[in-house]
């Protein structure tokens, strides 16, 4: 009953005969195609490579355009007007399809919403889209397929399901925020919001604000509120290397990985760093900030030159960990009670896969931290892949790219070399859980954290593996 | 891993495309024509590029940095001018076929590592070695050697084109050339081979058994890289696309294209 492999257009999903589902729900069965959920950047790598694999591909998207996280005119991207990359343009772009090279080395959001827009054009990716479509549901049945819901986004019309040869979940991770719980929230008087909700410096103009969180959005806000607001303090529950996005007159990360391809070791670029970062940042601690608790290398680098610079200027004043708010003060760990209207919670956001069986990726507790091997392969569960469940010292995109391409090869070989895939499948269950990113600190921030070299160096080799090289 | 392209991108400078159009969009991929070595995208101005705009396909043609019209590149790398193809190709609307002659084929199979093409051609292929070195010595000594030693590659006009193009052409082309950058130059001896490419695009090679720059072997030798035998259009010189009888050749890549050849869907 299969459809044939190679599917062009938009073919209506319910055009073939029905199957059932296990509690007897009509399914449309869509063969070999396979299904991508989300068409944000991970999502469009999936389908481009799964259809240059020669996979007939459905991808659902729940807004009306591509791009995700970097269309900000959805509701639930997490970019504001100033976000610009945080990583240079040739850690960030695409493997196989680069940035024009005459854009600046941190490109702006719109600029990245382009490259995108250019991406799905270029290879005509739209027509694998079915967009306004939200992913309700996804079941595995016999013969390692799955059954996907799907119904149109908020929530009306029909839900119709439709059973694919494999599924790739692209569905991002920095949509859904994490909110701290402090005593005296409720009570506070002032605007209290999460930085997804934060869009333009206007929202912070004239007032006096508090962001808390040292992450980069948090140090890019503090930075925006220090030049917008009428006073700005930044709460950092602990201290952090603050890396300039420039040293030596190129951009910071492309220093460093002259460091990684002349493979210097860990310890002597760590050395290096401090070295650097002494000789330029200098002394943080003087301004009043934490000593770092860890090595640089340790934790997701902060790539902000403007932080310092403001807190040398008194714009910025940083301030402890908050224990309580009242009705209109917070309350610090040191003691000290402070006034502002506005505060912004840059607290990070939490990955939710709301529409699957948490146990299927291995997550048991349900609290979002799915137990995969390479961050993407899913032990007993060879036709599903997770992409850009990442969060590396570079761009995401790459690594997006490879584990896209890993599982299209893979997917390919089921039928051809089913040794070869028994094989990976033994790495899977072995590896689930690995870390690509030396010691890191162990936080709900970073358990999905990779170093960028390492991660690849053992996609890599996978790949290899897979092609008997 | 490419951690040299992380660390070391390569610079930008300014690159010439001369472009055709066809007046009606007819959904056919965008052909992108690289020239070889010492060339620049005038060649492919001259008459491929109006020509494929006739038969519907939308043709630009890019000038490797430090020819043609684009910015000057001295200590231009091989990598440097696959970076100016993958630029371009990457900056066109729709998945492009990449069109690559002489030297200008080595640049494409070395972009086509980095961008998956829709499907590839070479023409003419220079790619390097020390056959196509003995080759060149042999044929013209005084033209080759010093290449070796960072002097710039000399082709006359007989083993660039046939005795059928009026010699005033002929004289006009040879005054346009250029020369490729040193290191780049160097390369042709004892480059690496390129990475596989990308999204198993289908390649098709042909050329001339009278082309006084490529000998036959290295033509089939090519091909055979690709898994198929080169087309061949005797009586023809080194430039298929400045010669008498130009419009064989790409009417014979069009109609390839026209075809529709298939992915390379091996496993
Ligand atoms: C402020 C900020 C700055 C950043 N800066 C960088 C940077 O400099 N470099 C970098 O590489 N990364 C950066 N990131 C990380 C960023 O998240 C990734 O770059 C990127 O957006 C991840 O792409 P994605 O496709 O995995 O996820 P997303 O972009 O989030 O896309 C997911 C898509 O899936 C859709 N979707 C979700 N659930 C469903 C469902 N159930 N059904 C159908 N569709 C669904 C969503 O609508 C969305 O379109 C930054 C993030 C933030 C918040």
């Amino acid at each position: 009953m299969p459809t044939p492999t190679e599917h062009h257009g938009r073919s209506e999903p319910e055009t073939t005969p029905l199957a059932r589902s296990r509690d007897g729900r009509p399914v449309s069965d869509r063969g070999d195609t396979v299904c991508v959920i989300g068409a944000g950047a991970s999502g469009l790598t999936a389908v481009k490579n799964l259809a240059e694999h020669g996979f007939g591909v459905d991808c659902y998207e729940r807004e009306t355009g591509i791009g995700g996280a970097w269309n900000w005119r959805h509701d639930r991207s997490p970019v504001y007007a100033s976000t610009h990359l945080i990583s240079s343009r040739p850690f960030t772009q695409f493997p196989d399809f680069p940035m024009p090279d005459d854009w600046p080395d941190y490109p702006h959001h719109s600029q990245l919403l382009s490259y995108f827009e250019r991406y799905a054009d270029h290879f005509d990716l739209r027509r694998h889209i079915w967009f306004g479509t939200e992913v309700v549901r996804v079941e595995p049945v016999d013969d390692d397929r799955w059954d996907v819901t799907t119904r149109s986004t908020g929530g009306y019309g029909p839900e119709r399901t439709s059973r694919y040869a494999a599924v790739v979940i692209a569905n991002g991770h920095n949509w859904s925020p994490k909110l701290p719980r402090y005593e005296g929230l409720e009570q506070f008087r002032g605007e209290v919001m999460h930085a997804s909700s934060y869009k333009d410096p206007a929202q912070l103009r004239g007032k006096r604000v508090l962001v808390v969180g040292a992450g980069n959005t948090g140090c890019d806000i503090a930075v925006e509120a220090a030049q917008q607001a009428a006073r700005c303090w930044h709460s950092t529950r602990r201290g952090y290397w603050y890396a300039p996005k420039y040293v030596f007159g190129r951009p910071a990360d492309q220093v460093n990985d002259t460091l990684l391809a002349l493979r210097v070791p860990l310890r002597v670029r760590q050395w290096l760093y401090h070295r650097t970062l002494r000789l330029t940042v200098g002394d943080l601690t003087r301004f009043g900030l934490p000593r770092p608790d860890h090595r640089v290398y340790e934790t997701h680098p902060i790539a902000n030159s403007q932080l310092v610079y403001y807190v040398g200027h008194g714009a910025i004043t940083p301030v402890p960990d908050v224990t309580r708010l009242h009705s209109h003060s917070v309350e610090l760990t040191d003691g000290r009670q402070i006034d502002p209207e506005v505060v912004v919670f840059a607290t990070g956001y939490l990955p939710r896969f709301d529409f699957l069986d948490a146990k299927i990726l291995g997550d048991d507790e349900g609290v979002g931290r799915p137990r995969l091997w390479l961050n993407a392969f899913v032990p007993e569960h060879p036709t599903l892949a997770v992409t850009g469940l990442v969060q590396p010292d570079s761009g995401v995109f790459t690594l997006s790219h490879w584990q896209a391409v890993l599982f299209a090869r893979l997917l390919r070989l089921r039928t051809t070399r089913p040794d070869r895939v028994t094989a990976f499948a033994a790495r899977v269950r072995a590896g689930a859980g690995e870390r690509y990113s030396g010691q890191v600190k162990d936080s709900t921030r970073h358990w999905f954290e990779v170093g960028h070299a390492d991660y690849l160096r053992v996609l890599e080799r996978a790949l290899r593996d897979l092609e008997g090289k | 891993m490419r951690a040299w392209e992380w660390a070391r991108p390569v610079r930008p400078v300014r690159r010439e495309v001369l472009s055709a159009t066809p007046e009606l969009e007819e959904g056919r991929p965008p052909l992108l024509f690289v020239p070889g070595y010492g060339h620049g995208a005038w060649v492919y101005a001259e008459h491929w590029l109006g020509h494929a705009a006739a038969r519907g396909f939308p043709a630009y043609a890019v000038s490797l940095r430090g020819h043609g019209g684009s910015g000057p590149a001295p200590d231009a790398t091989l990598r440097a001018y696959a970076h100016d193809v993958v630029q371009v190709a990457a900056g066109l609307p729709r998945q492009a076929v990449l069109v690559g002659h002489g030297a200008g084929a080595l640049v494409v199979a070395h972009a086509l590592a980095r961008y998956p093409a829709r499907a590839a051609v070479l023409v003419a292929p220079v790619l390097g070695g020390w056959a196509t070195f003995g080759a060149a010595m042999r044929r013209n000594p005084f033209g080759t050697l010093p290449a070796v030693f960072g002097g710039g590659l000399r082709l006359h006009r007989r083993q660039l084109f046939s005795r059928e193009l009026p010699e005033a052409d002929a004289r006009r082309y040879t005054g346009r050339l250029g020369r490729a950058a040193r290191r780049a130059q160097w390369r042709l001896l004892t480059g690496a081979e390129p990475e596989p490419p990308v999204g198993r695009p289908p390649v098709l090679v042909l050329g001339s058994p009278d082309d006084l720059v490529v000998p036959p072997s290295a033509l089939t030798g090519a091909a055979r890289r690709y898994d198929s035998a080169p087309l061949l259009f005797p009586g023809m010189g080194h430039d298929l696309m400045l010669d008498a009888r130009w419009q064989e050749p790409i009417d014979a890549i069009l109609d390839w294209l026209d075809k529709g050849p298939a992915r390379d869907d091996r496993p």
